[in-house]
């Protein structure tokens, strides 16, 4: 006779803290091994994780890790909430529940033998980092590849070493600028729609992956539309109220989709009604 | 005598521009480099000129007490730098900078509002070509104000 056991979508996997990298004064990035040293993690770039700390609560954050290595899970957030500045405060050792991988991942197969526009906006590179590893591993399949990255300021600046890695191949393009700048700051200065006019990719050619503030994505989405990149090829990675992670909760709605479940990422021309409706 | 009409032709701010319209525009301009750090105007000069950004970057600066002098945008090639010369009181409102070697086109306003006040569809193509500019500029702003990364 076979059995089936099913697996509760509510059940947490205890997961050790195995290095802690400060990458901004709020930024931080956790590495994370199971537990129990047996158990794979396997994902796609642009899934998330609900992460929970003991006694305080629970949250999604995306993974923002390599998903063509095995044995690690890599985690990177802003200590904003209750939840994220205790964890903030956890060392190497420390333990974290994990649930997931969760949502629909960017359409990497999708946009093979395309050019491929990468647009981030301050921590929204986290999300998107893992897609850039896919396409760095598989370099071959992509057309030309462009990161467009703005953040705040040159100190808010995510993953420093590796945007200066990339920026030195020559088969990626890095643009990188910041709301505003003091002197010693000699690159761009200016939000990130300014770069999109001038970045080099073919827009009739070329998908679009957008991840930041709403706003930004908005206003990005628009200035690719306006540069020749079809609103169909526009896919953009949206963050709302994810409780459950398995849209059961409701939490996570935005008109018809609920976004742990059939985001987050989404395609553009599917959301672009509601994105900037202020009831929803 | 070669001119500097070929280059401005080419340049996105004039591209498709009509031949008779892109003469005058040539008579008022001149090929201009600035080295790194070297200031192309500052904040309170008369605002005589503005430029073609054929290569490199100029940073537009404001003096913030305090914190010095703080960048709140880059210009860079293909774009067009000032339009203070377009209104009065004709006074450079920030600080431009070169971040880089940069090599420009310099554009006498005086003698383009001259030459725009006596041929008015020449005026309105450049008009409608400086709005189009500042349109773009006012939506950057906008973003940059919501300050959009920051804590919420």
């Amino acid at each position: 006779m076979n059995a089936t056991v099913a697996v509760s979508p509510m059940l947490l996997d205890p997961y050790r803290i195995t290095r802690v990298t400060e990458e901004t004064n709020d930024t931080f990035t956790l590495e994370l091994s199971p537990a129990d040293g047996r158990s794979r993690f396997s994902y796609q770039a642009g899934q998330f994780n609900m992460v929970y700390v003991f006694g305080v609560g629970e949250i999604p954050i995306s993974i923002s890790g390599d998903p063509t290595v095995d044995g690690v899970l890599v985690h990177t957030t802003r200590a904003v909430g209750t939840v994220t500045k205790v964890m903030h405060r956890m060392k190497k050792g420390g333990g974290l529940g994990i649930r997931g991988p969760y949502g629909r991942p960017w359409p990497m197969e999708h946009a093979e033998g395309a050019d491929m526009v990468i647009v981030a906006g301050g921590i929204g590179l986290a999300p998107l980092r893992p897609a850039l590893y896919h396409v760095l591993s598989r370099r071959e399949k992509f057309g030309k590849v462009v990161l467009l990255y703005g953040t705040r300021s040159p100190e808010d600046i995510l993953f420093r070493n590796e945007l200066e890695l990339w920026r030195s191949r020559f088969d990626l393009d890095v643009f990188v600028t910041v709301d505003h700048a003091l002197r010693p700051w000699r690159g761009n200065v200016g939000v990130v729609t300014t770069l999109i006019p001038k970045a080099p990719f073919d827009p009739h050619s070329a998908v679009a992956m957008i991840c930041g503030p709403e706003v930004m994505m908005r206003y990005t989405a628009l200035e690719l539309h306006k540069r020749g990149v079809p609103e169909y090829d526009i896919f953009i990675s949206m963050e709302r109220n994810m409780e459950c992670g398995v849209g059961l909760c409701g939490h996570c709605q935005f008109g018809p989709t609920f976004v742990c479940k059939d985001g987050p990422v989404l395609n553009y021309s599917r959301v672009k009604h509601l994105i900037a409706k202020r009831e929803i | 005598m070669e001119t500097l009409e070929p280059i401005l032709a080419q340049h996105p701010f004039l591209q498709g521009l009509d031949p008779a319209m892109l003469s005058l525009i040539v008579g008022c301009a001149s090929n201009v480099r600035y080295d790194a750090n070297q200031i192309l105007f500052e904040e309170g000069d008369e605002a005589t000129q503005f430029f073609i950004i054929r290569s490199g970057h100029v940073a537009i600066e404001m003096n913030v007490p305090g914190r010095g002098a703080v960048t709140i945008q880059t210009i860079g090639e293909g774009e067009i730098l000032g339009w203070s010369w377009l209104l009065p009181p004709y006074l450079w409102h920030f600080t431009a900078r070169a971040a880089e070697l940069t090599r420009a086109i310099a554009l006498d306003g005086t003698c383009l509002r001259t030459k725009c006040e006596q041929d008015a569809p020449l005026g309105y193509e450049l008009l409608k070509r400086f709005a189009h500019i500042l349109e773009g500029r006012v939506e950057s702003m906008r973003l940059q104000l919501l300050d959009i990364y920051s804590e919420r």
